[in-house]
């Protein structure tokens, strides 16, 4: 495992951004910082994707110099899951963000406890 | 090519299209496009379902004519045809019992976007249900998760807005892990489509290659599904989530969209990694144990809770824990009795929801136990529904969750380890659902003299009334003639592998 490890230092870097996205959302209470953790955990998981369609020494695939030859290129499915994965971390994102808008104005407090404490005051 | 073929396909574009019409449209509109969407929808699955039950044999509609291992694929078998005509009659029966508090609870003017939310969520259902695509489920996993979150938030108060947040951030969680698991899986298969995968991982397994990456894999898949569904130790979104929403929200939520996600794992422990392969993992004595627990802890929950509403919501995670236990047995029959159970409780919990809305309105809104004496002779229809759906859910015969738990102990039998905690633990959670519910049905049929809310007459809720029969019907039916639906199930799950 050690060597595979070294050689995968990518795929184990994303994996660590991953479980450091991961706990921010899941531990931290201010909720700006739970976004940012979301979006570090998100990040990650394309960086693992992009790292595992990667050939060394290939370029991307758009044909450039009339060069077809299939050994030139990289795999383009993994580039094209990383950017259907961006729309949609892009739009759950700017959905939390806008419901943090919403209750930073009822409660002028990112923090998600505090918001708990004043609606259990509230009575609702 | 049948023309039949083509319905699923038709089912999930129309849903898609319909929801972007109505964003255009007043609210009337938009409401009478939902319903005729629904209906129409109803009508595709079920010409589906007859399509698939008269040849025997699943099909597969090829997305634009790209073959296998490139294109996009869409699969209908009896299994997801039956889901899919459950999830639309349900939706439609959810919608119509609502929509007298939906116009009160959210501002005129705004009702419109509750059906455009509607229509999104109907279409990736349905989506989750037919697709043969991993990659498609994921990115559907997220509209449901959005259009689930506007749902939860468009009645616009604290509450709700915290309890959105708060599913937000644990749904998130869990299809993060699941987004993680996929692209393992698809490092480690080199496919995208289930078919494809289900080979690449009889071979991996076969010859024991990438056997700790695999495991991986399917473990992060299944935790990110559980999550996302509210098995146990990850419920705490649930009360709030259900509790303070509108109704038809909350049946809808509850009813439908964690069971998409069930749904959804049950097509990958079959069509993907394999039935055997996924009992080797040992993970389903994992989710055997939890759902044991969020059996025992749900009712609990339920039992100290004082608020209506949210007690039925705690009801909810007992019955997720249900299912997680028939996937947890290892066997066809605890297979069966789950997916079972994901259709009558789905009947059956939208019914209470709509019931117990009817019961709270005539005791001057309040959701407190002491307000709601006597409610069920003020409101006789929703009373009536309501215990109707009590009965149901501990497991009265005549009614669809007897036959469940029949399901579940009979499969339990079959499997000599875990007979034991599974049908004790049945039985107790039986007893724990008979003490809150009951409790609730004497409590709504104790006479009192002098009453300081008014009673309500048919003339003033024609269409919530018709609902809460079709819904009693419904548990009924499926009570009383449960054995086709059984065999349908049966004949599903052979499908699939």
């Amino acid at each position: 495992m050690g060597p595979n490890l070294f050689i995968n230092y990518g795929e184990a870097v994303a994996m660590l951004l991953f479980g450091i996205g991961f706990g921010n959302l899941l531990l931290q209470s201010n909720l700006i910082k739970k976004i940012i953790g979301l979006n570090i955990m998100d990040t990650a998981v394309y960086l693992f994707l992009a790292e595992k369609g990667y050939i060394a020494g290939r370029v991307a695939p758009i044909v450039a110099d009339g060069v077809q030859d299939m050994e030139a290129y990289i795999n383009p499915i993994p580039s094209g899951l990383v950017l259907t994965g961006i729309v949609v971390s892009v739009s759950v994102s700017a959905l939390m963000l806008a419901l943090t808008i919403r209750l930073y104005r009822r409660y002028h407090t990112l923090d998600l406890d505090e918001i708990s404490r004043q609606l259990k005051k509230e009575g609702l | 090519m049948d023309f039949v073929q083509n319905f699923p396909c038709f089912s999930v574009i129309l849903c898609l299209f319909a929801g972007i019409l109505s964003s255009g449209l007043k609210d009337k509109a938009a409401m009478r496009v939902n319903t005729c969407l629904l209906g129409i929808v109803t009508l595709l699955s079920g010409a589906t379902l007859l399509y698939t039950l008269q040849t025997g044999q699943s099909f597969v509609y090829v997305m634009g004519k790209f073959p296998a291992p490139w294109g996009n694929e869409i699969r209908a078998g009896v299994l997801e045809a039956l889901t899919a005509l459950f999830f639309c009659v349900i939706m439609l029966l959810s919608l119509l019992g609502g929509r007298h508090k939906l116009l009160e609870e959210v501002e005129s003017g705004k009702t419109y976007l509750y059906y455009v939310l509607t229509d999104l969520l109907l279409s990736s259902l349905l989506a989750l249900v037919y697709t043969n695509d991993m990659f498609t489920a994921y990115v559907f996993v997220e509209i449901n998760t959005i259009s689930a979150c506007g749902l939860i938030m468009i009645r616009q108060n604290g509450r709700t807005i915290e309890a959105a947040v708060r599913y937000m951030i644990m749904s998130l969680l869990g299809s993060g892990l699941l987004l993680l698991g996929l692209c393992m899986l698809y490092d480690l298969t080199g496919h995208l489509l289930m078919s494809n995968m289900k080979e690449s991982v009889a071979r991996l397994a076969a010859t024991g290659q990438y056997e700790i990456p695999l495991i991986v894999a399917i473990v992060l898949i299944s935790v990110g599904i559980c999550i996302k569904s509210a098995l146990f130790p990850f419920h705490a979104w649930l009360p709030d989530a259900y509790g303070y929403s509108t109704v038809s929200s909350a049946a809808i939520l509850s009813s439908l969209v964690s069971k998409g996600y069930i749904f959804l794992l049950i097509k990958i422990i079959y069509r993907v990694i394999g039935f055997d392969i996924y009992g080797d993992t040992r993970i389903i004595d994992v989710l055997f144990a939890f759902g044991l627990m969020g059996m025992i802890f749900g009712s609990l929950s339920a039992i100290k809770e004082n608020d209506v509403r949210r007690m039925i919501a705690y009801s909810s995670v007992a019955q997720i824990g249900y299912i997680y236990m028939g996937f947890g047995m290892g066997t066809e029959a605890g297979m069966t009795a789950s997916v079972f159970h994901i259709l009558s409780h789905a009947a059956t919990k939208s019914l209470l929801f709509i019931a117990a809305i009817g019961l709270t309105d005539v005791s001057g809104g309040s959701r407190k136990f002491i307000e709601l004496t006597g409610a069920g002779y003020r409101n006789k229809w929703a009373g009536a529904a309501f215990t109707v759906g009590s009965l149901s859910m501990v497991g009265m015969p005549l009614f669809s969750g007897f036959i469940s738990k029949l399901l579940f102990a009979q499969a339990a039998v079959q499997n000599h380890v875990k007979m034991l905690p599974a049908l004790i633990v049945l039985g107790v959670s039986t007893i724990l659902n008979a003490i809150y519910f009951m409790k609730t049905v004497i409590r709504i049929y104790t006479p009192v003299g002098y009453s300081a809310y008014p009673s309500i007459t048919f003339v003033k809720m024609r269409v919530y009334a018709v609902t809460l029969v079709a819904f009693i019907l419904l548990n009924v039916i499926l009570g009383i003639s449960s054995q086709p639906v059984v065999d349908m199930i049966r004949q599903g799950l052979a499908m699939f592998s």
